[in-house]
């Protein structure tokens, strides 16, 4: 049976050459995430959960961990942001097991992934409900909302997981907003929170396995934009595609990596 | 229209599979619905968007959800939770704005609804304009997709039964062409003309819903060569009188004369009562009667 690591490490090939093939950008935030992707899909989450993912923008990332999970065919993949496809730049609700709803435009799964949350609540169900942010994404205040209300309303078995690697669509974080940290701010509106190492799976797992305390859990994961790509924390990363070069460069290193 | 509608929500919607989402309104009007809902009723506090994104939540697992507020709060400040959350999904949530129109009069332009229905529309909402307060049962038992339920206030001549609902209801039969009303505007030209000779009158349409395929075809007989009017309070950009027009060209028909009375806004920049408003747009008992008879 294939090791975690090692499917964790042909999907990220798989992601590479899907935006590759696509001619499609947005890399840096699909590598910032696609560690705790597989690790909630591979090793966290059960059938009855539920995943949200607000920043729609790493969809490659989302749909990379459903093929590796055998959740979306090859033929489907290979339509990424193509005509005709079930899967473009940022996921449709619509078409693919699992995923619940439109999203893209930041600042609405915090609230939706709550709603989910309390659904499981009224109806007597042991759904955990994961959803998964960027970190410019919370200067939306509806994610503020979103927070206040869950706390409010004890939704113990949300997570609210952060993708925190720091740059956004046309700067750094604490250059656009003053924030490279969102922990004190959250844990001001009354949420546990937990900041980790985002690319560690076991790190990740070991988090996720600590028991609520009567409010939502908030994950913030320390990242890195683009992480193993040649534009890895810059801010290119955010909307360039690769060239042929980067990405044959790219596709090496993560395949030497197998083959130590 | 607030009281009958508690009492619809009472009536129809108590079931466990039911919740009902407050944006911190509804003083002196839900407090029995919130006491019969229990927790399924959730003040969701001023956050509108949250607000919408959780009823979405709700409803993907398979709940139905209302979710109240003034109207402009409900339609306009979570437009794009409702584009995205609850129209690309499809989900059974009915967005409920009380105060369409001019209904919030004196508390200023802020919290009045003239372009809600162009709004919602434009996403695929279905729209409802009761016009009584008898309406609102048969409406809330019809709830299946993204619904808007604009509220108002029922003023139907005293002591007058309104006809079963239905989209298009023609309230006051008259020889003289025909009125179709948005909503509780029905009742003001009903009350403006109920005095009148039949032969001298409009027939009275109350119409509460934005589907041509319900237009009856008694309606497109008595506008045949005669006069149509439309009154709304709402904005003629993606009203009714916009959509009716659609749809008679579609059929290639034409009125004889048509009228249109939408809300103007603030024709003067001054603000007052509901009435004071609704006589700036010609849309009072007076200049409805004086529109026919003048």
């Amino acid at each position: 049976m294939q090791s975690f690591s090692e499917t964790l490490r042909l999907t990220k090939i798989r992601l590479l050459q899907l935006h590759y093939e696509a001619n499609c950008g947005h890399l840096g935030g699909n590598f910032s995430c696609i560690d705790v992707l597989m690790t909630l899909y591979h090793r966290v989450m059960r059938p009855e959960d539920r995943f949200v993912l607000s920043k729609g923008h790493s969809a490659g990332a989302l749909y990379a961990t459903l093929w590796s999970l055998g959740r979306i065919s090859e033929v489907d993949l290979q339509t990424f942001t193509r005509d005709n496809s079930l899967l473009p730049g940022h996921p449709s609700g619509s078409g693919i097991p699992g995923l619940m709803f439109s999203t893209g435009s930041l600042g609405h799964g915090p609230s939706l992934a709550a709603g989910l949350a309390l659904a499981a609540r009224h109806k007597g169900l042991d759904h955990q409900v994961y959803c998964l942010c960027s970190d410019g994404e919370w200067q939306e205040g509806s994610c503020w909302e979103a927070l206040n209300f869950a706390i409010h309303q004890r939704l113990e078995n949300l997570v609210l997981i952060i993708d925190q690697n720091g740059l956004q669509g046309f700067g750094r974080t604490v250059d656009v907003i003053s924030c490279d940290d969102l922990s004190p701010r959250i844990v001001a509106f009354g949420a546990d929170v937990q900041k980790i190492n985002g690319h560690d799976p076991d790190a990740i797992t070991k988090a996720i396995a600590s028991p609520a305390n009567g409010a939502p859990r908030v994950l913030i994961l320390d990242t890195v934009k683009g992480r193993g790509l040649h534009f890895e924390d810059q801010l290119k990363s955010h909307y360039l595609p690769l060239s042929e070069a980067n990405y044959i460069a790219a596709r090496s290193t993560f395949e030497q990596e197998g083959a130590r | 229209m607030r009281k009958a509608f508690a009492n619809a929500v009472l009536a129809y919607c108590n079931h466990n599979d039911w919740f009902f989402l407050t944006g911190d309104l509804g003083f002196m009007a839900l407090e029995e619905v919130q006491s019969e809902f229990g927790r399924r009723f959730i003040n969701a506090g001023l956050a509108e968007q949250n607000m919408i994104g959780v009823a979405a939540g709700l409803a993907r697992e398979s709940l139905r959800v209302i979710v109240y507020s003034i109207a402009p709060f409900c339609y306009a400040r979570p437009f794009e939770q409702i584009r995205n959350d609850l129209c690309l999904g499809n989900l059974p949530v009915c967005l409920v704005g009380n105060g369409g129109g001019y209904a919030y009069g004196h508390m200023g332009p802020t919290h009045h609804a003239l372009e809600d229905c162009a709004a919602m529309n434009a996403l695929g909402v279905r729209v409802l304009v009761p016009a009584f307060d008898d309406d609102l049962p048969a409406l809330l038992a019809q709830i299946e997709g993204p619904t808007y339920l604009r509220l108002g206030y029922d003023v139907r001549p005293a002591g007058q039964n309104v006809p079963e609902y239905a989209p298009w209801r023609e309230v006051m039969p008259g020889n003289f062409g025909a009125i179709a009303a948005l909503g509780p505007i029905a009742g003001v030209a009903w009350q403006a003309l109920v005095d009148l000779d039949i032969d001298s009158r409009p027939a009275v349409w109350a119409v509460c819903e934005f589907n041509d395929a319900e237009i009856p075809s008694r309606f497109l007989d008595q506008i045949s060569g005669r006069s149509l009017y439309v009154l709304e309070e709402h904005v003629a950009q993606g009203g009714l009188g916009m959509s009716l027009a659609l749809s008679l060209a579609a059929r290639g028909l034409a009125a004889g004369c048509f009228f249109h009375r939408p809300a103007l806004g603030y024709p003067t920049g001054r603000f007052g009562s509901q009435a004071f408003h609704r006589a700036q747009c010609g849309l009072d008992a007076p200049s409805i009667r004086a529109m026919v008879t003048g």
